[in-house]
């Protein structure tokens, strides 16, 4: 058998027996009971499974988790804790985004990620930073706005 | 109470609603199911006077949520409704999925517990008022017994009766164990809307906080003790079975305890979806693919257009359509819509405990008592032996209205011991869906003096309700495919409509968001905008002219072209369109422009909609449904097929099964018009609405009559004849 699996998640130490080809995703919510972080396509097409690893957003679904040993790793349990991540989500409420929901997750994540990078992003950069990211609902036009709200630190 | 509550019930299945499910219910339903305001089955030692409230000792005010939350805000808006006319203290609002049980909980326009059709606050909207109101007067007795006034000197607000002669208050908490003492009053009064002070205000949702921290628990979240999880395969063509299963390999793979094999899946159980998927992909599996081996797209168009050319049930009739289609200028089209899949964003999944005796599920669906019953028969138990624990839906759109996903989790859970959890892969998902059927609307009409005289209009396609819902299924007309076509709202003297009810074979086929008017409105709103170009007239002011006795729908119209900068000049291969409809008892009109390239790809600029949907309980969730309902249609519209080749479906997951995403997303404006007229249903509007206004857009950019979905851009190359 393998050697434990030890990852540095949301600033704690988790050890674990796990494949080293097991991606993150699943390690997360089957193994360590992290179910903030959804499945939606398992191939890197809808981001639902969207984390951070070293500050930048990433499929989780197609990442082994002998990838990311030694690196930093946060999900949406624990964006909320870094700047970004805040403004995100209070912004996300103000301008009451969220429908189903399931998505979200991700949403908010690939959200963080871009104003950690660029605090002050136009239409381009959110099209380029979100539209890994699928939303059933139709949220998006509430995406983009709550993203500017976030930037600008502005309310609706 | 219950003679009561039934004259109500009767009430609002027969009364003022104008569109819809609703007006078809002349039914021999069961009489004695949903009688909303009996009393609970357990009071857990609150104030409980009914089904849908419990009021605890502290003045915990805890709602049970009839219908099932999947996005479209239905927690908030119901618990609006009640905490109304409860006049509760809406900081101590707290939810509660509802249990299995259809007396209870099942939906008076279906009867069944279930969630769809956009007829939640259309359904509830009585029931819960009363509910609530019950609740207070209760509550006041108490209080008014306890001073010894007379109850109606007493007024209430916030969760407190007040008796202002003496100053006295008490709070809900306080009165709750005496309140439980009093009888519930006769024919209880109900606010007048215009004292209302919840509903109509933009409301936060209750379940959005959860939401945006991982915290929210959908079915897929469950987490039950000592849980194994599984994937499964079933056969790739519709209908065959499990042949040969060689699983040498997959018992090789780490973490994998189990290969379940029944007739027609197989199912591999593991210690975490890694080892279970790949544990499936090692399987070496022959199918006995059966007769439906040799089904394809193009036989089932084949099929359903010889099917569109007999003769229908007629479902509509008025005039003299004879002498309407014998007069004027004559035009016939017809119009088709393809298979779709719902490719909810959460995969299917269930969670399932069988022991001997017991059988116990976590799920997310919109048919709670359904999928206890389909459970128990699957587990080969008594109904009451099976429980049921909704969760959160991860997107619904009707895919979850079926109970398949639960019954393959028990017919598994049968093998495993101890509970397991089971998630479809996305492309199980897509490939055993229940898909949107396929569609043929044919019409033929006739012109005279730039008014429509004649309108023949038939639909072909499958019956969804006779499935379903079979009581409601009756003398051949699905009341579902015909929703939205026999209530044109134009004035046209003589009208015929006619339904073919045609079953593509072996394909399963169900709701899907939008439903019936999907495929109506989309050929209605298309073939007005022929017959306006054939009548020399702007497609806005061609309506306009039809709708002199459709005073809410002449002032959506006039209003959403007014907001869309109507009839203003656009640059070339730049059009608008309008797409007018009476659907789910809301009046709707939109606008969408779009831009087509030159080498047919679409651009959408821009989408504007007003929303007549009368008593608008939760405001900002109706412009976030109609949002959303429009990129769903317009996803569909751009994107939507789902093809079928040797008996198989040919897309897997979102590669080649497209959703729009947000760089390819419109501005989106929704107007939402002051009304005191009953709710209509909202969730599914925008999603009927999107695809013909797009069509239409691309009709006056273009110059190309598309007369199919989705939409094919090589017929919008630039040069190409119109």
């Amino acid at each position: 058998m393998h050697m434990a699996t030890v990852l540095t998640i949301n600033g704690e130490t988790k050890s674990f027996d796990a494949p080293p080809d097991m991606p993150l995703l699943w390690v997360l919510r089957d193994i360590l009971g992290m179910t903030g972080t959804k499945f939606g396509c398992g191939i890197a097409q809808c981001g639902a499974c969207t984390v951070h690893v070293d500050g930048k957003a990433v499929r989780s679904c197609v990442l082994p988790v002998s990838a990311v040993e030694n690196r930093t790793i946060t999900t949406i349990e624990h964006v909320g804790s870094t700047p970004a991540g805040a403004k995100v989500q209070k912004a996300w409420l103000e301008a009451e985004v969220v429908q189903c929901g399931y998505c979200q997750s991700g949403q908010i994540m690939s959200a963080a990620a871009l104003l950690a990078a660029t605090p002050n992003p136009d239409d381009s950069d959110i099209d380029a930073a979100m539209a890994g990211n699928i939303c059933r609902c139709g949220t998006y036009v509430r995406i983009r706005e709550a993203i500017k709200q976030a930037a600008t630190g502005r309310q609706s | 109470m219950n003679a009561h509550n039934s004259i109500s019930r009767r009430t609002l299945l027969t009364g003022g609603l104008a569109t819809g499910f609703l007006l078809a219910f002349h039914l021999p339903l069961r009489a004695a199911v949903n009688e909303p305001v009996q009393p609970p089955d357990a009071t857990d030692g609150k104030f409980a006077p009914n089904a849908f409230i419990r009021i605890d000792p502290e003045g915990a005010t805890t709602l049970v949520m009839p219908q099932v939350e999947m996005g479209q805000g239905i927690y908030t808006a119901i618990s609006m409704i009640l905490a109304e006319e409860l006049d509760a203290d809406w900081s101590k609002v707290q939810l509660l999925h509802a249990p299995a049980n259809e007396k209870l909980y099942g939906n008076p326009i279906f009867i069944i517990q279930a969630t769809g059709g956009s007829t939640s606050v259309r359904a509830f909207w009585k029931p819960l008022r009363e509910a609530g109101a019950s609740a207070r007067a209760m509550l006041v007795q108490a209080a008014a017994a306890q001073w010894n006034v007379d109850p109606a000197s007493c007024t209430t607000s916030k969760g407190e009766v007040t008796h202002k002669a003496s100053g006295r208050t008490l709070s809900y908490g306080a009165l709750a164990a005496a309140a439980s003492g009093q009888t519930p009053p006769k024919d209880v009064p109900l606010k007048d809307p215009k004292d209302f002070v919840y509903i109509g205000q933009p409301f936060k949702r209750l379940d959005t906080p959860e939401k945006v921290n991982g915290k929210a628990v959908y079915g897929i979240d469950a987490i039950v003790p000592n849980m194994k999880f599984a994937t499964l395969a079933q056969c790739p063509v519709f209908g065959g079975k499990v042949g040969k299963v060689d699983d040498r390999a997959a018992k090789k793979i780490p973490g994998v305890r189990k290969i379940v094999v029944l007739d027609d899946l197989v199912a591999v159980v593991g210690d975490h979806m890694w080892a279970a998927k790949k544990g499936l992909d090692a399987l070496d599996i022959a199918w006995n693919e059966g007769p439906n081996a040799k089904i394809n797209s193009k036989a089932i168009w084949d099929d359903l257009r010889a099917a569109s050319a007999k003769d229908g049930v007629v479902a509509k009739s008025t005039g003299d359509i004879a002498k309407g289609l014998a007069s004027g200028e004559k035009l016939e089209a017809s119009f088709e819509l393809p298979f779709l899949a719902h490719a909810t964003m959460e995969p299917l999944n269930a969670t399932v405990h069988c022991t001997p005796d017991s059988c116990e599920i976590w799920t997310g669906t919109q048919i709670m008592a359904r999928v206890q019953s389909e459970a128990a028969k699957a587990a080969g138990l008594p109904v009451e032996k099976v429980t049921v624990n909704n969760h959160l839906l991860g997107g619904g759109f009707g895919r979850k209205l079926e109970p398949d996903m639960v019954v393959a989790a028990v017919r598994i859970a049968k093998e495993v011991d101890g509970p397991v959890k089971v998630v479809w892969t996305r492309e199980e998902d897509i490939q055993h869906d229940i898909y949107r059927p396929v569609y043929r609307d044919t019409i033929a009409a006739t012109l005279s003096a730039g008014k429509i005289v004649g309108w023949k209009y038939k639909i072909a396609g499958a019956a969804i309700i006779a499935r379903w819902l079979p009581p409601a299924f009756q003398k051949g007309i699905d009341i579902d495919a015909i929703d939205s076509a026999t209530d044109v709202p134009y004035d046209i003297p003589n009208v015929h409509v006619e339904y073919v009810r045609a079953e593509p074979p072996a394909i399963p086929t169900g709701f899907w968001r939008g439903v019936g008017p999907n495929n109506n409105v989309f050929a209605v709103e298309c073939f007005i905008d022929e017959l306006a170009r054939k009548a020399g007239k702007d497609p806005v002011e061609f309506r306009r002219g039809m709708l002199a006795n459709q005073p809410r729908f002449l002032s959506v119209l006039n209003l959403a072209a007014e907001k869309a900068n109507w009839g203003q000049p656009l640059p070339a291969r730049v059009g608008r369109g309008v797409c007018l409809q009476p659907s789910f008892g809301s009046f709707i009109a939109t606008v969408v422009e779009a831009e087509v390239d030159e080498q047919g790809e679409i651009n959408l600029r821009r989408a504007t909609s007003v929303v007549d949907t009368g008593i608008a309980v939760n405001p900002d969730t109706i412009v976030a449904q109609v949002e959303g309902g429009l990129i769903f249609g317009l996803t569909a519209a751009l994107y939507g097929e789902i093809t079928i080749d040797k008996g198989r479906v040919q897309q897997s997951n979102f590669h080649d099964y497209r959703m729009m995403r947000i760089n390819e997303t419109p501005k989106i404006e929704v107007h939402v018009v002051r009304s005191g007229e009953a709710p209509g249903g909202i969730g599914e509007t925008g999603t009927t609405a999107g695809p013909p206004a797009l069509r239409n857009a691309i009709y006056a950019a273009t110059g190309v009559a598309l007369r199919r979905l989705p939409i094919d851009r090589k017929l919008l190359a630039a040069g190409r004849k119109a």
